[in-house]
């Protein structure tokens, strides 16, 4: 398998890469879709109205 | 998505006082999904971002204006992640059992690799080679801003990236080995007691 893994470097890329390199991209895409919990958003305006209130940004 | 733009066109003032930093709500989705590679659970990930974020708005005034906000957001991010970890002495976070039940709802086709199979084994990796792994292979960062983002050397980031590509197919290939195995062993003892009483049959 190793000997295999080092050999491969030169080939083109094997089904496994390729299908490695989707994977990636699709749990990241997943992840990146899901509906943004409130208390982030939350967070955010909170964040902002502090510093309107402060007189700060 | 859409919460997100409706967040950002409420607070946004137009002109030239508009806040840069509504921005920021815009690559919440991105900093989640880079905060579950490193942490590899959910609930963890979303803390980190919650002090991302208040670390990011406090200390505005360190981003360069022209430059990209979400490679900065995830420095913030990553640089957060480590620290804690310093001071946990360990990762602490359980590898989350809820996100890859999610993904292995997702059916894989024509034999593809399913995600949730895929997950299992990125979650094994050393959280180097995630963070790599996520930032180039999936984020699409180039390796020089890769690099950037993780402070160390292009070369660094590359053999990273190598390396975890490299383990990726290595226990890829044993859990289809193994499923593979377990198959010839099912068909073996099927074909064995089939061939049993009539064995020269054929």
């Amino acid at each position: 398998m190793y000997e295999w893994s080092t050999m491969e470097k030169k080939e083109p890329k094997s089904i496994l890469e390729e299908q490695i390199e989707e994977n990636l991209r699709k749990v990241y895409k997943e992840k990146e879709a899901e509906v943004i919990p409130d208390r982030l958003l939350a967070l955010l305006r909170q964040l902002k109205e502090q510093d309107d209130t402060n007189g700060t940004s | 998505m859409a919460q997100a733009e409706s967040l950002q066109t409420n607070t946004k003032k137009p002109g030239p006082q508009a806040d840069p930093r509504d921005a920021i709500v815009t690559h919440l989705g991105p900093m989640r999904a880079f905060a579950l590679s490193l942490t590899r659970n959910s609930a963890a990930a979303d803390d980190l971002v919650q002090d991302t974020l208040v670390k990011a708005w406090k200390n505005f005034g360190s981003f360069q204006p022209g430059t990209k906000l979400q490679a900065w957001l995830f420095t913030i991010l990553r640089n957060t992640f480590y620290s804690d970890r310093r001071k946990a002495k360990r990762e602490v976070a359980d590898v989350d059992g809820a996100f890859a039940a999610m993904l292995s709802e997702k059916p894989a086709h024509d034999g593809r690799l399913a995600l949730s199979d895929f997950f299992v084994a990125f979650v094994q990796l050393p959280v180097e080679q995630r963070e790599a792994l996520t930032l180039v292979g999936a984020s699409g960062y180039a390796y020089e801003e890769a690099a950037q983002t993780c402070g160390v050397a292009v070369g660094t980031i590359k053999s990273r990236v190598n390396r975890g590509r490299l383990r990726l197919i290595e226990l890829l290939q044993i859990s289809a080995g193994d499923a593979m195995e377990m198959t010839d062993k099912v068909t073996m003892s099927v074909v064995n007691a089939g061939n049993a009483p009539q064995r020269f049959a054929g």
